[in-house]
């Protein structure tokens, strides 16, 4: 088969694949082997003409916008954080929802320097939300355990997404405000959209079905 | 530990972004150059030169914060002044048809050469694109749209793109939409980055926080669906049937340049996307791009841009496309092929008739290459087959 003609799939292991399965079975698509205890990158499904690529969350809107992929299922937190004008994002799946949020100490006053340390894995979106009010903020890139950086005094607060809030609770901070509601989107490389037109637009239009009786 | 700047390892690099060509390739883009600026040429298309750099303001008139980004800045120690390296060359050109040629009749104009980019876009890996272009200005209508499509059809066959295919939409579509619904220009601007994202839920989403008569909110969101084939002008007719007859003439419009006769014979497949506003700033009317396969973002584009020409102080329609040859050449199938033909070596000799023969050898374009008494390695490394040896007296070729 022409590597034209098939349709390549990025999406990350873990959540938001396990919850988007049941949407993709819904449109037809079932992948061979179980991806969460497969070591494959490149991972068939029951259809020969559609393939998974098993990458890393944040790589996903990389792998789409240079057309590796023709599609993926990316969290908006990372669209955002990525710069998504690039890409379509034309289907909210609405799975792996969460929020966008700042998070500190509960009732923490203003620091001594009046410049607030954050620390976060979104440093563009950080950015943008403290500019959005005027406020200058010192930021700080860390790939994980955010909520760790105000314990030991490294940030004031943090950027992060929030879910149940238990990691949060479980280490004496509390979410403080709302940046943007999250949830996973489909999203597709745009030479694609146009040079598999047809595959594609079925595809999401299964999709959508299976997102609206869920 | 870092390495200094100026390490002898280091000091040969090439500054991010920035690229050359060696002999082979540059040989490719050479001929693929000459080829495309008489492909132009026989079209009636003028040749310019406009300036690697200029006076800011010229530069970026009507130009949004992108091409600003975009551009390089120096200050001019003569004048004091801001001075850009041109990142685009289309503004530069339409100052030339405003100010320097101001003809009634049509111009065509062409160009082809180096621009700059301060920051290296994800897709053209550098930020030295060698921009080709040609622009009508002059005549406002569907002929002139055909006339820039076609061409742009023509270069990419030239360049031996392989099953590319071309994406039309109409800027006037939206833009009328957005005037009729009585948007804001920021909620305009809001649902351009969204519709440029196809992102239907937040168009709804953001519809649903306005005022905008439901009539309109059910236009906007059917864009997103209105790409495809032929068949999405029909679906649009019936989509956007409620607005206003400045949208009907625009679907009138994109129907008749696909009726026309002159795509009977074309080899790629028209496809429409009324979503999809390149350019959408300054351009007015049909708006086009041009992808391959394996090509992850489109590999040219153009439309119609009518009101640049009032930027430039000569209300004048025009319409044109550009794309960069760097990638153009990259995707090209003739690539790997050589085009050098092979040389001939010729000894060093104070001989007058050997002298004769070679310049008659060159006149008629075979490359003769001096061997040069002492010198290192062999010919063959040069790329020469051939060699001139006297036999019985007269000079004549042998194989290598």
């Amino acid at each position: 088969m022409n590597v034209s003609d098939v349709l390549t799939i990025a999406v990350s292991k873990g959540r938001i694949f396990k919850e988007a399965l049941p949407l993709l079975a819904a449109a037809g698509i079932v992948p061979a082997e179980d991806p969460e205890t497969s070591r494959k990158l490149i991972l068939p499904t029951n259809r020969p003409d559609v393939q998974f690529v098993i990458i890393r969350a944040t790589d996903v809107p990389t792998y789409v916008e240079y057309g590796a992929a023709d599609l993926g299922i990316s969290g908006k937190d990372v669209l955002m954080e990525h710069g998504s004008d690039n890409l379509y994002e034309p289907l909210d799946l609405k799975i792996g929802r969460c929020k966008l949020m700042t998070a500190g100490r509960p009732g923490q006053q203003t620091v001594a320097s009046g410049r607030l340390r954050i620390a976060t894995k979104y440093v563009n979106c950080t950015r943008r939300f403290f500019a959005s009010q005027g406020r200058q903020v010192e930021v700080i890139k860390l790939y994980g355990s955010m909520e760790l950086a105000p314990l030991v005094g490294l940030a004031d607060q943090i950027v992060d997404v929030v879910d149940t809030g238990n990691t949060l609770r479980a280490n004496g901070l509390a979410p403080l405000e709302h940046i943007a509601d999250i949830s996973s989107r489909l999203i597709v490389n745009r030479a694609s959209m146009k040079m598999k037109h047809h595959v594609i637009k079925d595809f999401i239009r299964q999709l959508a079905d299976a997102v609206t009786q869920r | 530990m870092t390495a200094s700047p100026f390490d002898s390892q280091t000091r040969w690099l090439l500054p991010e972004g920035i690229d050359e060509f060696l002999p082979e390739q540059a040989e490719r883009i050479e001929t693929l150059r000459r080829d495309l600026l008489d492909l132009f040429h026989l079209w009636g298309y003028e040749l310019v030169i406009p300036p690697l750099v200029e006076y800011i303001e010229a530069l970026l008139v009507g130009a949004g914060t992108d091409l600003d980004l975009e551009t390089f800045k120096l200050i001019d120690q003569v004048s004091g002044r801001l001075l850009g390296i041109r990142a685009d060359m289309t503004p530069q050109v339409a100052r030339i048809d405003a100010h320097r040629i101001r003809r009634e009749a049509p111009t065509r104009l062409c160009y082809l050469d180096t621009v700059l980019h301060t920051r290296q876009d994800s897709f053209a890996r550098s930020r030295t694109p060698l921009q080709l272009g040609v622009e009508l200005y002059g005549h406002a209508g569907l002929e002139s749209d055909i006339e820039i499509l076609k061409l742009m059809v023509e270069t990419l066959r030239l360049t031996g793109v392989q099953n590319f295919q071309l994406d039309l939409g109409h800027v006037g579509i939206f833009r009328e939409l957005a005037r009729e619904a009585g948007l804001s220009p920021d909620q305009e601007g809001m649902l351009f980055t969204a519709l440029q994202r196809k992102s239907r839920p937040e168009i709804e989403e953001y519809l649903a926080t306005t005022t905008v008569a439901t009539k309109y909110r059910h236009m906007l969101v059917a864009l997103v669906e209105l790409n495809g084939g032929a068949e999405v002008l029909d679906e649009a007719k019936v989509a956007l049937k409620q607005a206003g007859a400045p949208v009907q003439q625009a679907l009138e419009h994109l129907h008749r340049l696909h009726y026309s006769a002159h795509f009977k014979l074309s080899p790629a497949p028209l496809h429409y996307d009324l979503a999809e506003l390149r350019g959408y700033r300054y351009q007015s009317g049909v708006v086009f791009a041009a992808f391959a396969p394996g090509h992850g973002q489109e590999i040219a584009r153009g439309g119609r841009y009518d009101e640049i020409g009032r930027l430039f102080g000569r209300p004048r329609p025009a319409t044109g496309f550009s794309a960069d040859l760097k990638t153009l050449m990259m995707l090209s199938s003739d690539s790997g092929a050589s085009t050098a033909s092979p040389g001939v070596v010729a000894p060093w000799s104070e001989c007058e008739a050997l002298q004769r023969f070679i310049r008659e050898l060159r006149r008629s374009g075979t490359r003769v290459i001096n061997e040069l008494p002492g010198q290192a390695g062999q010919m063959r490394e040069l790329g020469c087959d051939r060699r001139i040896v006297k036999q019985d007296g007269v000079w004549t070729i042998v194989a290598l």
